[in-house]
């Protein structure tokens, strides 16, 4: 084990992974001699050369469907978006393209590519750079989504993403590149796609989160503790598959729960586990399941409003109390 | 404020617009000609090293592909299937000629006109009318229909439904073909309407940015769905390639000697070089756009010109010309296509619908893939 930061644990596993297999490669905006918009790639072209650590002009549809091409033709692309916003623009590639061929095709072929980058806000980056797409995406059929919360995670779910054959969408947080935390460094170390983790013990209420906004869902538990009230937190990692086997056996134990999700409401992960507790746990729910997200608003830049806009601390553990009925 | 109408074309089109119409006919179309086709080439079979074997194969396939599709449409007609059904009828010297030219192992991509071109690459007529019928025999499972055959095997990656969104995918293959040091070429058809999207732009780039071995060819019949050609694209579609300083040429598509000859010398060219082409194949579709479609844009003396110039009719008369065919061969070539296209009807009209448990077979690779549900 070694700590690293969470941009380290991914270039670990992108390393070790082409190190592995050379039909792995990596192409995207300012990947190669620029060293990654968030040094994600940093020393990868010194390793590896131009030939794998590839520099795309500015052109997310065009980039993005290249590499769904070449993963049809045998390699294993990875393919670095400098946020998922920019994405949007390669909608058609991921959406109707690489989740789509191999069953339109009759499963003639394969689409075993990465999309990687940062998702959802990151700060005062204005409406257009703060959005949390990892539901939009987990509502189509061939593609799984990952979203991890810590470096420890994100480097095993990363190696299993990359030797998965299908596509995989990767997520990450500008805000979370600096986060520092436990990594195996095993290069077989891998975490297998669609596992939830319990990741805090507790027999109040199940805290169910995923991503970046993790993190305050692990301050707000500690804040809880204070009053007595212990949470189970359970880190989806990965959106979908969806593990509810884990968030099900957790709200056995606590009959209680809140989703707490870096998202809109409308549709989203929460409402996927809010619907899908009440159709498979509902007797052993103790209160309606509430959640926690952003309003259905877009992110405003000012401090104030922007604040008023990400889920805090106390959303949360007002929401716990709520389900507690102590609120 | 002037009167002047807007959001009309300008250039050409504009002045072809304001001339009054040859045929004077009320109702006729816009234009004089929906493509200005290119000389044919001068190189006879000999020159171009076509042999007669060969020839009668490229005719043999070329009424295969007529025959299929108008089959075809006479069982969508009777009810036989359902969904999308874009004809390729008038168009089949471009899949004809490119094949023929092209080796085994070149790779090929094109939209969802495609029926021809799974032909031209390895579908039997059995699993491609069983495709339409959405057959469990058929090319790809019965999954994909009309717009997604394809013949991965035969390097043939099927037909796409987005209008230009295969086009990126094009250059991945070629990308890959480059990665791996593969002397292969890969071809991506197009029709016109796809030279306006922003994918074939951001691809093209990337392409001669990066050399990649690939030839982007449209194949310009007139018309995207009802609009023609003039009235969806400023200037000449090959005038494309000049801002990417691209390698380009206009090829007549009406005549197979001229796209085999074409394709053949940018073939090599690419091989040698591996820079990427900009090709625009002129050619027309006799049929609408699909089977839905009355029309209304064109007139019948247009149709009946480009059938004069009919690809199929062009070859023939080369093969009995040259004494290469007797009209005899030719009647048993019709024979044998029609017999075989009747046989592929009756093997998609016996074959079984895939089973309830072929609805999640091909999501994912992995044997025990999880569904949500």
């Amino acid at each position: 084990m070694a700590e690293l930061q969470f941009r380290e644990a991914l270039r670990q596993a992108i390393d070790e992974e082409m190190a592995r297999d050379e039909n792995v490669f990596i192409m995207g905006e300012e990947v190669s001699e620029y060293n990654g918009a968030y040094k994600v790639t940093e020393g990868l072209l010194e390793t590896y050369g131009f030939k794998r650590v590839i520099d795309t002009p500015i052109a997310e549809l065009g980039f993005a469907g290249i590499g769904v091409g070449a993963a049809m033709n045998g390699l294993r692309p990875i393919i670095e978006f400098m946020t998922f916003n920019f994405a949007v623009l390669a909608a058609d590639q991921i959406i109707n393209h690489a989740s789509k061929v191999k069953y339109m095709l009759g499963g003639q072929v394969s689409v075993p590519i990465v999309f990687r980058g940062p998702n959802a806000s990151a700060g005062q980056l204005g409406a257009t750079h703060s959005v949390a797409y990892e539901s939009m995406y987990a509502h189509f059929p061939g593609i799984k989504v990952i979203h991890p919360s810590e470096p420890g995670d994100a480097k095993g779910l990363l190696k299993s993403a990359i030797r998965d054959n299908d596509t995989v969408l990767f997520m990450e947080s500008e805000q979370m590149y600096g986060l520092k935390g436990e990594v195996n460094e095993d290069p077989e170390y891998l975490i297998p796609i669609g596992k939830a983790a319990v990741k805090r013990e507790g027999s109040d209420v199940t805290l169910v989160t995923h991503g970046k906004i993790y993190h305050t869902v692990v301050k707000a538990a500690a804040e809880l503790a204070k009053e007595g009230i212990e949470a189970e937190i359970v880190d989806l990692r990965t959106v979908k598959p969806l593990d509810m086997d884990t968030v099900i056996a957790s709200v056995k134990k606590t009959h209680r729960c809140v989703v707490v999700d870096e998202a809109h409401p409308f549709a989203g992960t929460a409402a996927e586990v809010g619907y899908l507790l009440q159709r498979d746990a509902f007797d052993d729910l103790d209160a309606p399941v509430v959640r926690v997200t952003l309003p259905d608003v877009s992110a405003p830049f000012s401090k104030p409003l922007f604040d008023a806009w990400f889920p805090s601390v106390k959303d949360v553990v007002d929401g716990a109390k709520h389900v507690l009925y102590k609120s | 404020m002037t009167k002047e109408a807007i959001f009309t074309p300008v250039g050409k089109a504009a002045e072809e617009l304001a001339a009054p119409k040859k045929s004077g006919k009320k109702g006729a179309s816009l234009y004089e000609k929906a493509v200005d086709l290119p000389e044919p080439t001068t190189a006879t079979p000999a020159k171009l090293g076509l042999k007669k074997g060969q020839l009668l194969e490229m005719f043999e396939s070329m009424v295969l592909q007529r025959r299929f599709e108008e089959r075809a449409m006479q069982m969508y007609q009777k009810g036989k299937f359902g969904g999308f059904l874009h004809l390729y009828i008038g168009q089949e010297a471009v899949s004809t000629g490119t094949t023929a030219a092209l080796k085994d192992d070149d790779d090929i991509i094109t939209a969802y006109r495609d029926h021809g071109w799974g032909l031209v690459r390895g579908v039997s007529a059995r699993q491609g009318m069983a495709e339409l019928f959405g057959k469990a025999t058929g090319c790809s499972k019965g999954k994909g229909g009309s717009m997604h055959f394809a013949n991965v095997e035969k390097h043939f990656w099927g037909g796409y439904g987005i209008v230009g969104g295969h086009i990126p995918l094009g250059g991945g293959l070629a990308f890959a073909n480059k990665y791996k040091g593969l002397d292969r070429v890969t071809t991506c058809f197009m029709g016109d309407g796809a030279v306006d999207q922003g994918a074939l732009h951001e691809t093209m780039n990337m392409a001669q940015l990066w050399k990649l071995p690939i030839m982007f060819i449209v194949e310009n019949n007139g018309y995207a769905m009802g609009t023609a050609t003039r009235r969806h694209s400023t200037g000449e579609l090959w005038e494309r390639a000049l801002g990417y300083g691209m390698k380009h040429r206009v090829v007549n598509g009406m005549d197979v000697l001229s796209v085999y000859e074409a394709m053949k010398e940018m073939a090599a060219d690419v091989r040698k070089d591996s820079m990427p082409w900009f090709v625009e194949i002129r050619t027309y579709r006799y049929r609408g756009h699909s089977m839905s479609d009355p029309q209304k844009y064109r007139d019948k003396e247009e149709m009946e010109e480009f059938q004069s110039l009919d690809p199929i009719e062009r070859l023939k008369t080369v093969l009995l010309d040259k004494k290469m065919a007797t009209q005899k061969a030719i009647d048993v070539i019709y024979e044998k296509v029609e017999e075989e296209v009747m046989d592929a009807v009756e093997f998609a009209d016996n074959s079984p619908f895939p089973e309830d448990s072929a609805l999640y077979e091909d999501m994912y690779s992995e044997p025990n893939p999880v569904f949500h549900r």
